[in-house]
């Protein structure tokens, strides 16, 4: 394909593919109330389970540290897995409670 | 935390900065496919200063982790000491003395075989009992010395060079079963040395009544093959800033037993107010020799009591200041120490990953 054509075609399909994602996530919160407040009660259960498993497993040894960036959430729940003996459903747990 | 037992991997500065370059070299050549799993790099840096009889010693202290995923079942992660000791000069030399001390405390590959099984290999922690896995690092200690049993079940050097096979057994609702089993083999390599022995632990978690219990055996297997038996009980009761833990080991040439109790209370606004940041602390220790015969560990060689009295204050953005008083009682010589500190604890990104 020619250059002349290439970059207009590339920004072209860039917008389109914006408007799409953006028109998506408008239409979400009207187009399904019902299920966004199942949603919400999903992710408040997670955050009541990961802070159950954060008071009866991490507590034990240390207190919480003062937040710390999420790009290294999985890292540090994969750490404390092995450190700590960590079941499968005690990390997800943690790693959902992390990443609300 | 000072372990002169625990971590006595001679101060051969270059060969370990050595290893932590190769290591750091490794883990970035690894490819690192998910957002929340960026290699991390944690640990603590601290002031600590130690008061006996008028003399004040100073040590500033960092120890580094560094901890990397690599795909969703292995893991590379090693912890390291850094540390220069300031002691006064004995008579009327004025001035103090320095020496330094820098040594990897582990470095070892984990792989998340399945949700029970992980299997670790190279220099690793040895699963005897818990202070030695979960209380030495300095950023969660609550006082500066371990205890006097620490050394108990730890072949003298507090990690072994080979596998270990661990995990969760058994996870319900209402108990949890967790174990650890290793091997490791003799080594007198300087950084990852090790001794020939093996053993585990199994623990009984009950999330309910916020108890656990726990068992440890392990056997070394060159020189005098000896046996050491441990046990420890934690209690955290519910809704509570209250903690009471707790370890009992038994070695060939003696025994003892460590309680130790911190408290915050949550009355006067929580656990971020100026009050309930003030955290108490209070450790009982014993120790009894067996038989007069030399000890495979460092123990003291007569019957000893100690009491410990702590009052740390937790600072927000991760900092403590650690205090301390502690009286201890032999027939060989009654002493006290002073002990103050502040530990900061740092935790972020080793480098820049994707954003999640």
């Amino acid at each position: 394909m020619n250059l002349k054509y290439f970059c207009p075609a590339i920004l072209i399909l860039a917008s389109v593919s914006a408007l799409t994602v953006a028109a998506q996530q408008s239409s979400t919160p009207t187009a399904a109330p019902a299920k966004t407040s199942a949603t919400h009660e999903q992710a408040a259960q997670s955050q009541d389970e990961g802070q159950r498993v954060f008071e009866q497993q991490c507590s034990r040894c240390h207190t919480a540290p003062n937040g710390f960036s999420s790009r290294i959430s999985g890292t540090v729940l994969r750490h404390m897995r092995v450190r700590a003996n960590l079941s499968k459903h005690e990390e997800e747990a943690l790693l959902r409670f992390f990443n609300p | 935390m000072l372990h002169p037992t625990l971590t006595p991997k001679r101060h051969t500065s270059e060969r370990a900065i050595r290893y932590l370059r190769l290591t750091v070299a490794v883990l970035a050549t690894a490819h690192f496919g998910f957002a929340q799993d960026a290699p991390l790099l944690s640990g603590g840096v601290g002031f600590l200063s130690n008061t006996n009889g008028g003399n004040t010693t100073y040590t500033p202290i960092i120890e580094p982790l560094i901890a990397a995923s690599i795909g969703n079942h292995l893991m590379v992660e090693s912890r390291a000491a850094i540390l220069e000791n300031f002691s006064p000069r004995f008579g009327s030399d004025p001035g103090y003395d320095h020496a330094h001390f820098a040594g990897f405390t582990y470095l070892q590959g984990d792989i998340i075989v399945n949700p029970h099984i992980t299997i670790v290999a190279g220099d690793y922690l040895l699963p005897f009992n818990v202070y030695n896995e979960r209380l030495s690092p300095i950023w969660i200690g609550n006082f500066q010395s371990g205890p006097l049993i620490a050394s108990v079940g730890q072949f003298s050097v507090g990690s072994g060079l080979g596998g270990m096979i661990r995990g969760n057994a058994i996870s319900r609702s209402k108990y949890s079963v967790d174990y650890s089993y290793f091997y490791s083999v003799r080594s007198s390599n300087q950084q990852f040395g090790g001794a020939h022995g093996n053993g585990g632990r199994v623990s009984l978690y009950l999330p309910d009544q916020r108890l656990e219990v726990g068992v440890s055996y392990d056997r070394i297997l060159q020189g005098t093959h000896e046996n050491f038996y441990g046990t420890h009980v934690w209690w955290e009761p519910k809704d509570t800033a209250f903690r009471l833990r707790s370890e009992f080991a038994r070695g060939h040439h003696g025994q003892g037993y460590w309680v130790e109790a911190d408290y915050r209370t949550q009355a006067f606004g929580g656990l971020d107010s100026a009050i309930g940041r003030i955290e108490p602390v209070f450790r009982i220790q014993q120790t009894f020799t067996r038989d007069n015969l030399a000890a495979s560990d460092s123990l003291p060689s007569v019957n000893t009591q100690r009491a410990d009295f702590g009052l740390d204050y937790n600072l927000p953005h991760n900092t403590r200041i650690l205090t301390s008083y502690f009286r201890q009682y032999a027939s060989t010589d009654n002493f006290n120490i002073w002990q103050t500190g502040i530990v900061y604890r740092f935790l972020f990104p080793a480098w820049k990953g994707k954003q999640p």
